[in-house]
């Protein structure tokens, strides 16, 4: 079959407006808190007060008087009260892992808000002041609270089988020899903070019970595979749960691992009525999951003339108190450990430890980001030890087209890096004199974030295109949209295949019963995987059609096209209309849909030993550069001017590339300067956006966003995912732009004013 | 009757305003937060609860033209005035010229922090109608945004501005 080609886009690449932004504009959005039942019920959970700590007695004999209140449930009321994460292909050190949750905690608590009941009311109040009724009776038990204190054999144990879940290894060539043929060598050790998703809406579901005892509830999630973790706690079949995710609020991997939807059926299962769970910003905050604080020590040899001659790196993760993801997350950091360089000689080890801290699970960047503060830090720390300017130190050193990475990554598609990193220091401009007080500095950071699925998890993603009888068109696909376009961008690539308005396109998503399943919306992988399998679906219905037109019209297959709402005679009069076409359809009984299945190549399992293979199916390569304005006086760090500049493969909404480009630098940017949840023995200290501060208008410096397209990429019609990659680089781009300013190496993240003043004090002669 | 359920009785106050110019008469009790009544009572869900303690942004209104966050307010404090939501600004067939910047603009992403965001706008502006762009930052530095970075936000702000000073002209 005939692929469309660029030359003949359309739709493709404009800034056509996005489907839902005119609903979301005018207030018409109906996002999952905006739709209420006859009859529902309000839910609150009950969370633990203690970070550590064994269960002497939950009463709920006080809470359950209170006129109003429909059912609390317990741990020894949940059918199957544990939930499983497969972790697949665990290293042999720590064996194969099935990560593991209690739903509701039966006799021992391990983090601060670990929900231990279940209450649904009359009303939203009932709820609160029962909670407060619930009598809790707790035996503190020691807790551990870092990571590497948590690894020694006498510290508080969180599992049986010890508090290390997870270690990682890359091994190529030999980092002795390469450390010994150095000039240099670089050594600094990196910390990275808790860090909150601060989704501006919060976590929040309704469930009810549908005709032939389906538990249906409509939640924001960016996985509605998470009916099968529902229906396995409650024991049920798999059908019998079904997950509608509306038009969501924000999810940033925050809303990939199960929320509020498995409490949800549970009391929708034993109360049969509709519930309503909406968690405060607080409990948004307090409970899992965060982005995993990671220490890292990196230590680079180089030579005079720019050669890396070897990379020793070491990470150590906190999972906090549960398995989650934490074990891939370190996983991808492992891959992304060396950055977009080529190095012969390297060795990273990574281990993910358990503590009585929040649990972490995946973030925007999943992995990719922790590491590339470290990696970035030391290119520009190596650059400067050798005398050699950051960026012709970074040209040297990139990987190219056809490479593999350290750990024997291959990278299949075009490597603009060097066009990324000029293009994005040339967009700073000329530079301007520091105003009184203030110290100004440039930085830059280039980094790599793959995207989709890892191989030997055999992704697939599942589209149904549809021509209705009235000649218009319809998808259905189980993208959940967690608001980066995922659904519009589909209806703008059918747009292109039937050339036709999107107007004239209805989409259909995020139904776990009734769309076929399209997987995740999480590891930059929609536009890749449903993007291919809409692209797919559509251009095998198109040309069941042209078939069709074509002995309608008498006219060969290959001399028709569509246009218009049509399908036309290339250099001719002859044309039917999709209208008639479907009535033609029908008449000879040819399908009018197509419903096709798109599998990401899948690949051979890693070699656990020395991490060597291929872990990913593509990458996405950028720059970031910025210039930042540093206070002497108090060490704060404005950032002036910011450019980001990738390769995108292929733009599909130009609107929406930039939006993903522009979203996620300020998101690096609070990484960078802000953002941190602050944990005392476990104890969450910025419960709310007043202290949990992500940046604001006047945070954000107006952004040069630079999209190239070099056609190449393992998405349709060659784009390359964007949505995770755009935070990466910014965080170390700053820190790179701080050591311009004042000449002091920041290594622990957020750069708060208080830390860049002692660190500049410090460093005073 | 029990002393609570008494309680309740007394307490209930009876508010009128208007909502996007509808007339609105609800019983309430007066902790009720304007917040909770327009959405819970008034079937606006168009205003959206982010925080319910003033740091978002998400759930502004206005209340005889002026901004406010309405889980800070509360709804006895609208009596006998008029609030204003994003439904109030303009409709899909006859969009504010904000709204329809932000379309073209694409500075919508999730969307969750729009209604918010636009209210505040369309109050600044009306206020200061050729704003900098450094004073439309300044204006909308309590609408908190995860997506976009504002930059798409400030120029469709910039935009509507223009338009609406052209048509004024």
């Amino acid at each position: 079959m005939k692929d469309l080609t660029a030359s003949e886009f359309a739709m493709v690449g404009t800034r056509a407006p996005r489907r839902d932004a005119r609903d979301k504009i005018h207030g018409i959005t109906r996002y999952a808190d905006d739709f209420s039942l006859g009859g529902m019920l309000y839910a609150k959970v009950v969370r633990s007060t203690r970070a550590s700590a064994r269960l002497v007695r939950v009463d709920t004999s006080k809470a359950a008087a209170l006129p109003g209140v429909r059912c609390i449930m317990t741990a020894a009321d949940v059918p199957h009260n544990v939930l499983f994460t497969d972790v697949p292909g665990q290293t042999t050190v720590v064996g194969a892992l099935r990560a593991r949750t209690q739903v509701l905690a039966a006799d021992r608590v391990r983090y601060f808000g670990e929900p231990i009941a279940l209450i649904a009311a009359d009303t939203e109040e009932i709820a609160e002041q029962a909670r407060g009724l619930v009598e809790i009776e707790y035996e503190d038990l020691p807790g551990v609270f870092d990571p590497v204190e948590a690894m020694h054999p006498e510290a508080p144990q969180l599992e049986e089988t010890g508090n290390v879940i997870s270690r990682w290894r890359v091994r190529q060539g030999d980092v002795d020899a390469g450390f010994a043929a150095a000039d240099v060598i670089v050594e600094h050790t990196y910390q990275t903070p808790f860090i909150d998703h601060a989704f501006i809406e919060p976590e929040i579901g309704v469930g009810w019970l549908d005709e032939d005892g389906v538990i249906t509830i409509r939640v924001a999630t960016q996985v509605i595979e998470h009916f099968r973790d529902v229906a396995n706690v409650l024991g049920l079949p798999h059908s019998k749960v079904r997950l509608i995710a509306p038009f969501i609020g924000g999810g940033f991997g925050g809303k990939e691992d199960v929320t509020v939807e498995v409490y949800i059926g549970l009391l929708v299962w034993k109360t049969g009525r509709p519930v309503r769970l909406l968690y405060t910003r607080e409990e948004s905050i307090i409970t899992p999951t965060k982005r995993h604080p990671f220490r890292m020590r990196y230590k680079h040899g180089v030579r005079k003339d720019g050669t890396i001659t070897a990379i020793e790196a070491e990470f150590i993760s906190d999972a906090g108190a549960y398995a989650y993801l934490s074990p891939l997350v370190l996983l991808y950091a492992m891959v992304h450990s060396s950055g977009p360089y080529r190095c012969a000689n390297v060795k990273v080890d990574g281990t993910a430890v358990l503590t009585n801290n929040t649990p972490t699970s995946a973030f925007r960047g999943f992995g990719s980001a922790q590491p590339a503060f470290g990696y970035e830090s030391q290119m520009d720390a190596c650059a400067r030890a050798i005398s050699m300017d950051p960026l012709a130190f970074r040209e040297r050193n990139y990987v190219c087209k056809g490479e593999s990475l350290p750990c024997g990554q291959p990278v299949d598609h075009a490597v603009l890096l060097t066009e990324t990193a000029r293009r994005a220091w040339e967009a700073l401009g000329p530079s301007c004199a520091a105003p009184p007080g203030k110290r100004l500095g440039r930085g830059i950071a280039s980094t790599l974030t793959s995207f989709g699925r890892i191989v030997w998890l055999h992704d697939w993603s599942a589209a149904w295109v549809e021509l209705q009888m009235d000649g218009t068109i319809m998808v259905r696909i189980g993208v959940p949209d967690l608001g980066g376009g995922q659904a519009s961008s589909l209806v703008q690539i059918t747009a292109e295949i039937f050339r036709i308005p999107m107007s004239s396109i209805t989409i259909h998503i995020g139904d776990s019963s009734l769309t076929p399943l399209a997987g995740t919306t999480t590891a930059t992988r929609q536009l890749y995987m449903s993007g291919s399998a809409v692209h797919k679906a559509g251009m095998e219905l198109r040309a069941g059609l042209l078939e069709q037109a074509s002995s309608v019209l008498g006219v060969p297959a290959a001399a028709l096209t569509m246009d218009g709402g049509a399908v036309v005679q290339v250099d001719g009069a002859k044309r039917i209309s999709f209208q008639e076409l479907a009535a033609s359809c029908s008449r000879s009984g040819r399908e009018r849909y197509r419903h096709s299945v798109f599998h990401a190549p899948a690949g051979k399992v890693m070699d656990f030993e020395t991490g060597q293979g291929r872990v990913f199916p593509d990458l996405t390569f950028g720059s970031q550069a910025v210039e930042v304005e540093v206070d002497e006086a108090t060490g704060a760090v404005r950032v002036t001017k910011l450019a980001t500049c990738y390769d995108v493969g292929r733009v599909i909404n130009r609107n929406s590339v930039e939006g993903q480009m522009e979203g996620g630098a300020a998101m690096g940017l609070g990484y960078a300067l802000t953002e941190e949840d602050i944990l005392e023995q476990g104890v969450p200290r910025t419960p709310n956006l007043m202290t949990y501060l992500i940046p604001t208008a006047l945070d954000v410096p107006d952004i040069t966003t630079i999209v190239l397209e070099s056609g190449e990429g393992s998405g349709p019609w060659g784009a390359r995912g964007i949505g995770e990659p755009a935070m990466v680089p910014t965080a170390p781009a700053i820190a790179n732009a701080v050591y311009d300013a004042v000449g002091v190496r920041l290594t622990q993240l957020p750069l708060t004013p208080e830390r860049v003043w002692r660190a500049m004090r410090d460093a005073a002669p | 009757m029990s002393a609570s359920r008494m309680e309740e009785r007394v307490s209930q106050r009876t508010i009128s305003f208007t909502l996007n110019g509808q007339p609105m008469r609800l019983e309430i009790n007066p902790h009720e937060t304007l917040l909770h009544v327009l959405r819970e009572r008034a079937a606006a869900a168009e205003v959206k609860s982010g925080c319910e303690r003033g740091d978002c942004g998400a759930c502004a209104v206005l209340v005889d033209g002026r901004g406010v966050n309405s889980c800070l307010t509360l709804a006895v404090q609208v009596d006998g005035k008029a609030v204003t939501t994003v439904r109030g600004l303009g409709t899909p067939d006859a969009p504010h010229p904000l709204q329809a910047a932000f379309l073209e603009q694409g500075a919508a992403q999730c969307g969750f922090c729009i209604p918010g965001m636009l209210v505040t706008l369309q109050a600044f502006l009306s206020e200061r109608p050729a704003p900098t762009r450094a004073e439309i930052r300044e204006a909308i530095a309590g609408n908190l945004c995860r997506c976009t970075g504002y930059h798409k936000i400030l120029d469709a702000a910039e935009t509507a501005a223009r338009q609406m000073r052209a048509v004024q002209a």
